[in-house]
């Protein structure tokens, strides 16, 4: 019998949940059409930081962490002998009805360690999420996990309910997955996901001929890995996403540095610390790759198993194609001044504008918010001489990283910037 | 050496564009009356805010701006930074002259300022949904009182509004002294003499708050605590992200006890 009050267990499920990297609110524009509570904003909101940084936009839990599995990567395996707690369904609505009214959150993201059996904990998580649409008129965002090995009919329902739903791939390749989770295996993990894919798909067909018809997870599909609990390269990793987003549709594959929770598990790697500087360096991959139009290939070669941690991938690229710099600022396309180091997306789009209407200089530039300093290697604008080919590669990338050992250095973000496009509406003139 | 002066508000600063036209006045300035008196010596032209002229003006340049940047104007000048004006009329010159398109022209100063100050009343505007934090009190409404660096509130009201339908809600700019009351019908502007909540950091008097509040608020902080992964502790990233002028307002960073 539960004894533990509702404080006690919200807090050994919230440090139980707090391995999954995702808290997204992204890509829902949910009405309140039923007057209730609660919309989506499809910038995502972010309500909160904790003291890692990271950002607090969902009430991230699990149901429960008692779990029939014994992953030696995770915390809430069977053989750990640590406190247990289950939140019943009444209450886990409840915490988020509260939280939201006091806008501390966006909504839910639940997920839980396996009880009983995958289909009677999947069971559980559509009840609470039935619970928030139906009976508290709840419109906000809602993320589901799918417990691997649930019946496709409770995925279905869960996908009716959420906006977003996820199934963790947690081990980049099917040996490691099996080595350390041997009651897990990938068809229990693509299944799902495969639905998934081919329920939303087939619902924003259906939205498109009626217009009433009922989405499916409108926010799309993510998946997790862990990224330095078994041996795979940066390269495997980056295929592997790459994959997934072309094949599965996803919206955001996320890396979640591998955390040592149970070091006595001697098929585990000893760390002393996570891996964050390699997260971070396949957190940037992935974005060259979703908003910097780099193909995977292009960001390692086949000769390069590992991304160089000195440096991040885009100067990387940069320094082992120096042939293709400098980039005329006033007459390359898009493209290529995407792949100028030094030079963001809204920089880059900003140049392509500003470029019709003069020609910009050095001074332009910089007030654009282009870090000169780096840049500079690899454009020629109006005035600037070219600087670069009197540099190597290896000089050249000793220079720029002895440069980046500044004081205003950012730290270290794996999260993309994401109010940039927000517009607040405007209220009428009076 | 004309100066034009009208009543602060964004009206009343439409008004001037109208008449500085309408009179073929090139001020050198364009300024609030009620500040600071920075020209002794020019010869002053006072506006008389003209809803109807205003509106003409807005809609000139409603006509002149893509779909995009409709409102930014009005950002640039929400953020009530010293000279604002007379960048923006430079800009509206240029705009109704008939150059096409110039929203775009980042190699021109004003432009680039202007973008960029919008850019920043936007954000404030994005922090108020992200760090407003209201508290349920005994007469059933939820109250938050907040200081937004520039005058967003109204900015936000309908994004609160659709959000928050079925609740009573409060947001008060305690810097300014007003606030946006939604009684689940519509919001109206309401200034509050009687205040049982501090002016400072917004927190309600602990015999009106609404019994169950203390508890949510309570949980909340331990969430909050127990979410975070200490190994990664990263403070100089949560600042980055979370600036400290906003601390006083929120439960979790207030100190736990
Ligand atoms: S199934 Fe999930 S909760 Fe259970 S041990 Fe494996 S990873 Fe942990």
């Amino acid at each position: 019998m539960e004894t533990k009050t509702v404080q006690q267990r919200l807090e050994i499920l919230s440090d139980a949940a707090k391995y999954d990297v995702s808290c997204a609110s992204s890509g829902s524009n949910r009405k309140n059409a039923t007057k209730g509570i609660g919309n989506g904003v499809a910038c995502g909101i972010c309500h909160s930081f904790t003291e890692d940084g990271r950002c607090v936009s969902l009430f991230k839990i699990l149901m429960t962490n008692h779990c029939i599995y014994d992953c030696a990567y995770c915390a809430n395996r069977r053989s750990n002998d640590r406190q247990r707690a289950t939140l019943t369904v009444e209450e886990i609505v409840d915490l988020t009805i509260g939280f939201y009214r006091s806008n501390y959150i966006e909504g839910l993201f639940l997920s839980s360690g396996v009880i009983k059996s995958p289909d009677y904990t999947m069971e559980r998580m559509v009840q609470v999420a039935r619970k928030l649409r139906m009976e508290e008129n709840f419109n906000g965002y809602i993320h589901l996990k799918a417990i691997p090995g649930a019946s496709p009919e409770l995925v279905h329902e869960g996908g009716l309910w959420a906006d977003r739903m996820s199934v963790n791939l947690e081990i980049p390749t099917e040996p490691n997955l099996k080595l350390l989770a041997p009651e897990k295996n990938y068809p229990a993990i693509f299944s799902p996901m495969t639905q998934i894919r081919n329920e939303i798909l087939a619902s924003k067909e259906e939205v498109k001929i009626f217009r009433n018809a009922r989405r499916f997870a409108p926010a799309g599909q993510s998946t997790q890995m862990i990224i330095g609990a078994t041996p795979e390269t940066d390269r495997q990793i980056i295929l592997l996403s790459s994959g997934l987003y072309k094949t599965q549709n996803l919206k955001r594959v996320y890396f979640s540095g591998y955390l040592p929770v149970n070091d006595y598990d001697k098929r585990l790697p000893a760390l002393t610390r996570p891996p964050l500087v390699r997260e971070n360096r396949l957190y940037q991959s992935d974005w060259l790759m979703r908003f910097y139009r780099f193909k995977a290939e292009e960001i390692l070669t086949d000769d390069q198993p590992f991304l160089d941690l000195d440096v991040d991938p885009k100067l990387g690229y940069a320094l082992r194609n120096l042939h293709l710099f400098p980039v005329d600022i006033n007459r390359a396309d898009y493209e290529m001044i995407l792949r100028i180091p030094g030079v963001g997306v809204q920089s880059a789009q900003r140049i392509i504008l500003a470029r019709r209407h003069r020609k910009l200089n050095s001074e332009h530039l910089s007030k654009l918010g282009i870090v000169m300093k780096r840049a500079k290697y690899f454009l020629t604008c109006n005035e600037l001489p070219v600087s670069t080919t009197d540099w190597t590669p290896e000089k050249l990338k000793h220079k720029l990283v002895a440069g980046a050992v500044s004081k205003n250095k950012k730290s270290l973000d794996t999260q993309l910037s994401l109010f940039g496009n927000y517009q607040p509406v405007l209220p009428p003139l009076h | 050496m004309t100066i034009i002066t009208y009543d602060g508000t964004f009206g009343g600063f439409l008004t001037a564009v109208f008449e500085s036209y309408n009179r073929k006045i090139f001020p050198v300035d364009i300024c609030s009356r009620m500040g600071e008196q920075k020209h002794l010596f020019a010869q002053k032209t006072d506006i008389q805010t003209d809803e109807a002229k205003a509106e003409r003006v807005w809609r000139g340049i409603q006509q002149k701006m893509t779909e995009k940047n409709k409102q930014f104007v009005f950002y640039a000048f929400l953020s009530e930074e010293q000279g604002i004006e007379m960048k923006i009329y430079r800009f509206l010159r240029r705009l109704f002259s008939g150059n096409l398109d110039i929203e775009t022209d980042f190699g021109d100063p004003d432009v680039l300022y202007l973008t960029q100050t919008s850019r920043k009343v936007k954000q404030e505007a994005m922090r108020m949904l992200q760090f407003v934090r209201f508290q349920h009190t005994k007469d059933g409404l939820y109250f938050c009182g907040i200081e937004p660096r520039y005058d967003v509130i109204p900015l936000v009201v309908s994004q609160f509004q659709k959000r928050f339908a079925d609740q009573r809600w409060l947001l008060y700019d305690l810097k300014r002294n007003y606030g946006m009351l939604y009684d689940k019908n519509k919001p109206q502007e309401v200034v509050i003499s009687n205040k049982e909540f501090s002016s400072i950091t917004g927190q309600v008097n602990d015999n009106v708050l609404q019994e169950g509040e203390e508890f949510y608020q309570k949980l909340w902080k331990s969430y909050f605590t127990h979410i975070n992964i200490q190994e990664r502790k990263n403070l100089k990233l949560q600042r980055q992200h979370l600036p400290r002028r906003f601390w006083k307002f929120l439960p979790e960073m207030m100190i736990l006890n």
